[in-house]
């Protein structure tokens, strides 16, 4: 295995492992982070291809590493003011309570338990 | 493939799978900032010296207290007794495990693209300002406003609504 490969599979493992978090969690606030996890994945990739690849000039591979991490810096900001938003709307952080856009016209917090 | 970047993807993947399958929530932030350490340390030993310090500045200085914040917040502190995931768990883990087969058969499929004659002098900081400030500078300021507007977004949204303080949702 070259240092490429070892980098783009470890970057794979940890975009699977980030959607898998982000498909099963039921707390919004760990499916932001599945969508982090996702995020540095590609930023691994970007960053492997410009250390190992075959064709690289430059440092293209860093600057855009250096544009996402700050693209997902905005996007866990505002992400996170949703959520406490929603938090104060609905008094939950569980995505599996959040049913307005469902049709139902109750909440079911008892009928489940 | 040397022992310390082997070390490291260990770190960076048992962290992400604590992160995402502990109980206790502040556990989990704990274990992202671990793992986000661990690329940093990835980073560093690529050679993106510059990266791995902003990685470490921004996710797990920032990042990583913002989910704190939001955890304790939201009220998440303790430990969770209800199911932590949906019911529907088995889908999303077969959904990730098939889309890893794929990505891992086709990644060990193909010719290896890569070139271990290349030796890359890893760049300096005062390359990396000149780069940003002078070639990319449209795009830095772009971000710079990006950032902005998501700060003052961010707390927009945040806000309590003073209007809405009478009618009770639950």
């Amino acid at each position: 295995m070259t240092e490429l490969q070892f980098h783009l599979s470890l970057s794979a493992l940890l975009f699977c492992v980030g959607l898998a978090g982000v498909l099963i969690r039921r707390n919004v606030i760990l499916a932001l982070v599945g969508i982090e996890f996702m995020l540095n994945a590609a930023n691994l990739n970007f960053l492997a291809y410009w250390r190992y690849g075959s064709r690289t000039v430059s440092m293209d591979g860093m600057m855009f590493v250096v544009f996402s991490i700050a693209v997902a810096a905005a996007e866990v900001a505002v992400g996170l003011a949703l959520v406490i938003a929603l938090y104060r709307r609905l008094r939950t952080a569980r995505l599996d309570e959040m049913q307005s856009l469902k049709g139902c016209t109750e909440r079911t917090d008892d009928e489940r338990s | 493939m040397s022992a310390l970047n082997l070390l490291l993807g260990i770190v960076v993947l048992t962290g992400a799978v604590a992160a995402l399958s502990l109980r206790n929530l502040v556990h989990c932030a704990f274990a992202s900032i671990g793992a986000f350490l661990g690329l940093a340390g990835l980073y560093l030993h690529m050679g993106a010296e510059f990266v791995g310090l902003v990685q470490i500045l921004v996710y797990v200085g920032a990042v990583g207290i913002l989910f704190v914040f939001a955890i304790l917040l939201t009220r998440g502190g303790g430990v969770e007794e209800r199911p932590l995931f949906s019911t529907s768990w088995l889908c999303g883990v077969g959904v990730a495990g098939a889309l890893a087969l794929v990505l891992l058969s086709g990644l060990f499929k193909g010719a290896d693209p890569s070139d271990p004659a290349a030796s890359r002098p890893s760049p300096t900081l005062k390359q990396v300002g000149q780069r940003l400030m002078v070639e990319d500078v449209l795009a830095l300021e772009i971000m710079a406003l990006l950032l902005t507007v998501a700060s003052i977004g961010a707390i927009v949204i945040a806000m309590p609504e003073p209007s809405r303080k009478e009618e009770d949702p639950t």
